[in-house]
């Protein structure tokens, strides 16, 4: 039956097989050994599914820490945390109305661990929220959307409403009544397009808002149908589209030629002592998949010369980031609980009643007219950065913060602007109030179309198309844009969470808001 | 397939679809539409025929003291019942903003969430609300009334008894 001639002494070569059986079964799995130089590093990392996530080599412009500071890799980072966490709260969390708020109580006080556990999933989820807007800003003033990376800042943009997502539908998850009315709220979002339909009187035929809270809620109450919803969306449906928006998101960062980087980056680093020309030293080197990729290959004619192994310097790097926001998130668990409120009362709304922090700044909004604040401003605002990349063709000052000094100072400006206006706008409207104070009968259509979140959008608008006339400039108009966006989010968040009490009055302190 | 064409063709070309493969390309084309049509019928799945939500006629019994224009809130309801002169009504508690509960006062209905402020006949008087808050249908019966909050009657309708 065999070829091969019968072994002299069977069992002792089974049983110096069986010996030899780890240490085979480690180098099937590893292939080589411990890497010990550059070559075989390489080979490790293009060898491994894990780590051929990066590319073999990496520049060395990627590793400055003001390319990127390290805030995409802080906000997976963060994720893996949330997801870890998340896993073990789903041992003992139950997603049924009262229950589930008892069995919060149980995991804080009862389950050994239980309590940090529960502060480092929603702390690490707060990081990961901040990561990835800052992730974002990162990218916008580095002008790292621009051709070829269009598509991946859109795959950004959907990774930042998921994020959004998953954060929210956790909220509700506890069943206290802070969960109890921010859903509540949420879902009268969902339905906010009534304010037009209604104004228009073709609710009763055409009622897109109120499809939208049935289909969030599952019912026309706040009940267990809505948390069985929260709860499928939280653990299932959203981290799923989150991990596969993620594979596409990394994926593409290599497939659209690694970080951004100016064009002369080569020139501004200048030599490294650990670069040494590659390609000249085995110029037998060729491309094999030359003949089927697209274009010109990635470094004909230049040898890769300002890259580095990323086998150790990027992984070193990534190892620092994903430290330093393990830190920060065993330390935020460690000083501060998670809060849990009363159990739900559908009878008595929280006072006030306010929204995770991220989305206080639309809350403010939302007190003047829930279409515009819930809907309107947050679509013309995604709708506005998914333009960004298609509207800015240009190729000056790619990879360069700000696109160099000049658009420094313009940041600077905008920022300025920025905060000034909807400074203004919001002292008007909380000094004096608006149109209904004014004019009780006037119609909700006026209010819906004129309220401070589209005044202000409206102003921010204006300002940056006097820039782009004043510059020429495309990406001048995208960062004054950007940058009024981004001052008008952070003074709208903080009023909303600082200096709003009950009744959404405001109060310069939580010290002057009136006792129940 | 034997190649017909007298000129050789590059890798890269593309092919033509050749006529022996229609017969797959049209089975996966059913396939696919196949596959459409029950995905969009199923999306009907999160859309529930009938909604397991508690009753939405009550009845209530009004306490003797309750004094004229007197809100009386019946445990586990977001709806105030009155007694005036006029007769009885019910005026929805749930504000038409965002869905928060107000609180009755004695000139109108507060609401904690945004501040909106109703008359005591559920009018607007400022903030974001953009509609009067609605009145109920009350019907009386004897002592009892019974209450549906799933039928809006024109604002000024009072019963009596």
């Amino acid at each position: 039956m065999s070829t091969s001639a019968p072994r002299k002494r069977p069992l002792r070569a089974f049983l110096s097989d069986l010996v030899r059986s780890p240490r085979r079964i480690r180098d099937a799995a590893w292939r080589v050994g411990l890497p010990t130089s550059d070559r075989a590093r390489s080979t490790f990392v293009f060898g491994n599914v894990f780590l051929h996530l990066h590319s073999v080599r990496t520049h060395r412009w990627s590793l400055r820490w003001s390319t990127t500071w390290g805030l995409g890799l802080a906000a997976t980072a963060a994720f893996l945390v949330v997801l870890a966490s998340g896993v073990l709260l789903m041992f003992y969390y139950k997603p049924y109305p009262d229950v589930a708020y008892d069995s919060i109580k149980d995991i804080h006080f009862i389950v050994p661990t239980g309590r940090f556990i529960r502060n480092i999933h929603r702390w690490s989820a707060n990081v990961m929220v901040v990561a990835v807007l800052a992730h974002m800003a990162r990218v916008f003033y580095t002008a790292a959307y621009r051709r070829p990376r269009e598509f991946n800042w859109l795959v950004g943009m959907a990774l930042l409403v998921v994020t959004l997502g998953l954060s929210f539908t956790g909220y509700l998850l506890p069943w206290d009544q802070l969960a109890y009315w921010a859903i509540t709220i949420g879902a009268n979002i969902a339905q906010s397009p009534r304010e037009l339909t209604d104004a228009f009187g073709i609710t009763p035929w055409f009622d897109p808002g109120g499809l939208q809270r049935e289909l969030l809620l599952g019912s026309d109450i706040v009940g267990e149908e809505a948390l069985i919803r929260f709860y499928v969306l939280h653990v299932m449906i959203l981290p799923l589209a989150l991990g596969a928006l993620m594979a596409v998101h990394f994926w593409r960062i290599r497939k659209d030629g690694g970080m951004t980087r100016p064009w002369d980056a080569d020139q501004r680093l200048g030599p490294g002592h650990d670069v040494y020309p590659v390609f000249t030293e085995a110029p037998q080197k060729t491309y094999q998949l030359a003949a089927i990729v697209r274009g010109t290959s990635p470094a004909v004619g230049r040898g890769p010369e300002h890259t580095v192994p990323s086998m150790p310097h990027l992984f070193y790097a990534e190892l620092g980031v994903l430290m330093l926001t393990v830190f920060a998130c065993l330390a935020l668990s460690m000083a501060w609980d998670a809060p849990l409120k009363e159990l739900a009362n559908p009878a008595v709304p929280e006072n006030p009643a306010k929204a995770p922090w991220y989305f206080l700044g639309l809350q403010e909004l939302v007190a003047y007219s829930a279409f515009m604040g819930g809907v309107g401003i947050p679509a013309i605002v995604l709708l506005g950065l998914g333009l960004i990349p298609f509207l800015d063709r240009e190729e000056a000052g790619t990879g360069v913060w700000f696109g160099g000094p000049g658009g420094g100072r313009l940041a600077l400006a905008s920022l300025g602007f920025g905060l000034g206006a909807v400074l203004a706008v919001e002292a008007f409207a909380i000094r004096f109030g608006w149109l209904r104070e004014w004019f009780p009968d006037v119609p909700q259509l006026a209010i819906t179309a004129v309220n401070p979140g589209t005044l202000l959008a409206a102003v921010y608008g204006a300002y940056s198309l006097w820039v782009v006339k004043r510059y020429g400039w495309a990406r001048a108009g995208a960062t004054a844009l950007f940058t009024c966006f981004l001052s008008g989010f952070v003074v709208l968040t903080v009023i909303g969470t600082y200096f709003r009490g009950p009744n959404w009055t405001f109060y310069w302190s939580p010290a002057d808001w009136p006792g129940h | 397939m034997t190649p017909t064409t007298a000129r050789a063709r590059s890798r890269l070309d593309p092919e033509p679809v050749p006529r022996r493969d229609f017969l797959g390309i049209a089975s996966l084309v059913s396939f696919v539409a196949a596959m459409l049509f029950a995905t969009i019928g199923m999306l009907r799945l999160p859309k529930a025929a009938v909604l397991g939500s508690p009753a939405k006629k009550f009845r209530v019994t009004l306490p003797d003291a309750l004094a004229e224009g007197e809100a009386f809130v019946p445990p586990g309801r977001s709806v105030a019942v009155f007694r005036d002169r006029e007769g009885l009504y019910a005026i929805s508690l749930v504000c038409t903003h965002l869905g928060c509960i107000v609180k009755p006062g004695p000139s109108g209905f507060d609401c904690p969430c945004h501040g909106s402020q109703f008359a005591a006949d559920g009018s607007v008087v400022r903030g974001p609300a953009p509609k009067a808050l609605p009145w109920h249908a009350v019907t009386v019966r004897g002592r009892e009334c019974v209450v549906d909050e799933g039928a809006v009657v024109p604002a000024g309708t009072k019963v009596s008894a």
